[in-house]
């Protein structure tokens, strides 16, 4: 009775803990400007079926595409579980689904070997990261806290399949032992293997199975919570991520509201602006940004695979835009901080741009839309890069001098060379 | 434009030259060749000439939303006025800007590249491989540019360009989707790099050499330029030539 009274308190903290530290990213997302993707819902749920649920992004590299795709069914269908140790926790009871028969030991036995899926790929992950030092998962973005939390993510995933096998290997040895409690159900193709690990004595058979079962479940409890503050919030986000992905093609910037009305304004003096909320132009900080920037940036899994193909990044310049994602969040993270701590409307001096986001980063990029290719959850860097240079030229007037040369010539000669524009048509002369 | 406009007449297609079609040196022999290949198939076009000006493409990348509107504006103007309703574009940039970014300020017109456009006629028939240089054999590779391939998903047109040659293309290793970029994109062509251990052009003409082609077929004026610095410090001018798909399609019909 005791054990149910706990397990029920342990649920409601893990879940009642979850939804504030939730709510408390959907309120730094929101933070962002509004920016229209309800649009297209029957495209946009193909694009989530297709891209998050499908991973069909994650198939241009076949290995990690494997190994990925193993825990990530893994981790789905050995949630089914789940719903049985919840009901088991609450009840007291053993096993309740064990009444399925023949199709329970069909789950149980498919579970063990998802499980073993789970367990080998996230060790194959931890010698990719460590051992083998897969260039990808370095890089100055990498250091201190996004180096460990992809290790404690697989060393998570490690022990909870541990203890899932180790609880199915005490429990059938439990049930072989006629054991009071531990009716015979299930099989268990995988943890037969590890039976011999275990002792025989009934009472340190129920302490082990126990243990397995309060760490596997509390263990989940633990990960839900550990979501908000790493990178795995993609098993979540990856699919209003992809719903909300942009569905224009890559080369499309957005054209600006604010502006069009200026610029009818300017050629037409009895223009009539429509109503457009006066802001900043471009982005200084993530609250300049749309929702769906921001979003970008608590969905991103940290893989690297934008850096690997960005053009700037490998010829060792500055610019990777996955560091772009990392520090948009690391930024909003604060910016939600100061408003826990201070109140709303409290300024800490600090922006994206410049004290997280530097100069040369945004002006290295080639605007390629490699990144965006390679995301497989399309997240787009991209956008934010072009944010940050709108601010940069259209607030500041401050670019590299060769763009502002650039711009002076489009403005003057319609060229963005020092061109005559009276001299456009000579090419037709040469030979 | 405004001869055919005072005469009565309209265009069947209007060729957007571009800023780089129009002064620079190398580009202007593009220029020169999809005039040749248009007139050659008998389609009756027509070029804005002093008329034209930049799309506003370089400013909007670079952050200048004013000025690209402004441009955008000012262009779609004129064109509205002449009753353009099809554009061909010599150059990525000018086709990405028209054809996505002018509809919304109230510029909507079917827009294709000249390497579409090579492909549409080569599968009316009206254009073939004859009568030219014989490509037949050749080993040519094909630079994506960013704006053509991922930006708009054209891949196919020119390569069909190329597959009329009977020549040997070959894949470099980063093509299509994966395609590396020349390092002229997003306003880069009119900057210095920034600091790095390797200039992004070099990176990719290494790429398009290790396949050891006779020509590297490009579809971007900017690119060509990217292309050529490269084939130029690798001294390899002899040995491999840069050309635009318009470029090889005139040659091989000896236009």
């Amino acid at each position: 009775m005791i054990a149910q009274i706990v397990f029920v308190i342990l649920t409601i903290a893990g879940i009642a803990l979850f939804s504030l530290n939730a709510r408390k990213v959907i309120r730094n997302i929101k933070l962002g400007k509004p920016a229209n993707r309800s649009d297209q819902p029957a495209k946009r749920w193909a694009t989530m079926l297709k891209v998050a649920f499908g991973q069909t992004k994650m198939a241009v590299r076949p290995v990690p595409f494997i190994l990925h795709l193993l825990v990530y069914v893994g981790f789905v269908i050995i949630n089914l579980e789940v719903l049985e140790i919840m009901i088991d926790g609450i009840f007291g009871s053993h096993r309740i689904f064990a009444g399925l028969g023949g199709l329970y030991n069909f789950l149980i036995g498919s579970f063990e070997f998802l499980a073993l899926g789970v367990w080998v790929s996230c060790a194959i992950f931890l010698i990719r990261r460590n051992i083998l030092k897969l260039k990808r998962f370095s890089g100055v973005e990498m250091k201190a806290w996004p180096k460990s939390d992809a290790n404690y993510i697989l060393i998570t995933e490690i022990l909870l399949m541990t203890a899932f096998l180790l609880m199915n290997a005490a429990d059938a040895k439990l049930q072989a032992l006629n054991a009071e409690h531990y009716k015979v159900a299930g099989a268990f193709p995988v943890s037969v293997y590890l039976q011999g690990l275990l002792p025989n004595s009934v009472n340190s058979l129920i302490l082990i199975e126990r243990i397995c079962w309060w760490f596997h479940i509390v263990g989940i409890f633990a990960f839900l919570n550990y979501l908000p503050y790493s990178k795995h919030f993609h098993i979540l986000f990856a699919f209003p991520n992809t719903y909300f992905s942009n569905l224009e093609p890559k080369g499309e910037f957005t054209n600006m509201a604010s502006v069009t009305n200026e610029v009818k304004a300017m050629l037409d003096p009895s223009f009539v602006p429509a109503d457009v909320a006066p802001g900043r132009f471009g982005a200084k900080d993530v609250t300049d940004l749309s929702w769906v920037n921001l979003m970008n940036a608590y969905t991103c899994t940290e893989c690297g695979r934008c850096t690997s193909v960005c053009p700037a990044n490998i010829t060792g310049k500055l610019l990777s835009p996955r560091k772009i994602m990392m520090d948009t969040r690391d930024r909003l993270e604060e910016v939600g901080k100061n408003i826990e701590k201070h109140g709303a409307d409290h300024q800490d001096g600090k922006a994206l741009l410049d004290d997280y986001i530097s100069r040369e980063e945004i002006w290295a990029c080639t605007s390629c839309n490699a990144c965006t290719e390679a995301c497989p959850i399309n997240i787009d860097p991209l956008a934010i890069i072009v944010e940050l240079r709108r601010f940069a030229v259209m607030e500041e007037s401050v670019a590299p001098a060769s763009i502002n040369a650039m711009l002076g010539n489009v403005e003057n000669n319609g060229a963005p060379w020092k061109y005559s524009p009276a001299d456009r048509f000579n090419w037709a002369e040469g030979s | 434009m405004a001869e055919l406009m005072a005469m009565g007449e309209e265009p069947e297609i209007l060729f957007w030259v571009g800023c780089a079609g129009s002064y620079d040196e190398r580009a202007q022999k593009i220029t020169r060749d999809i005039c040749k290949i248009l007139h050659h198939v008998g389609i009756k076009y027509a070029v804005l000439g002093t008329e034209e000006s930049c799309t506003g493409d370089p400013a909007k990348r670079a952050g200048n939303e004013f000025l690209f509107q402004m441009q955008a504006m000012t262009n779609i103007e004129v064109l509205n006025a002449y009753n353009i309703k099809k554009i061909v574009t010599g150059c990525p940039h000018c086709f990405n800007t028209i054809k996505n970014e002018y509809p919304g300020l109230g510029g909507t017109y079917e827009v294709i590249h000249h390497t579409q456009l090579i492909q549409d006629l080569i599968a009316e028939g009206k254009l073939k491989a004859e009568n030219g240089e014989s490509f037949k054999g050749k080993k040519i590779t094909y630079h994506d540019p960013c704006y053509l391939g991922r930006a708009n998903g054209v891949y196919e047109a020119p390569r069909k360009a190329l597959e009329v040659l009977d020549a040997q293309l070959v894949e470099m290793k980063r093509c299509k989707a994966n395609g590396l970029c020349c390092g002229a994109g997003g306003a880069q062509m009119f900057k210095e790099p920034e600091k790095g251990n390797k200039d992004i052009n070099i990176e990719r003409i290494e790429e398009a050499l290790s396949t050891e082609p006779q020509f590297i077929a490009a579809g971007c004026p900017f690119c060509m330029t990217m292309l050529n610095d490269g084939v130029k410090l690798k001294d390899k001018e002899q040995e491999v030539k840069v050309l635009d798909i318009a470029e090889i399609t005139a040659r091989a019909n000896g236009l």
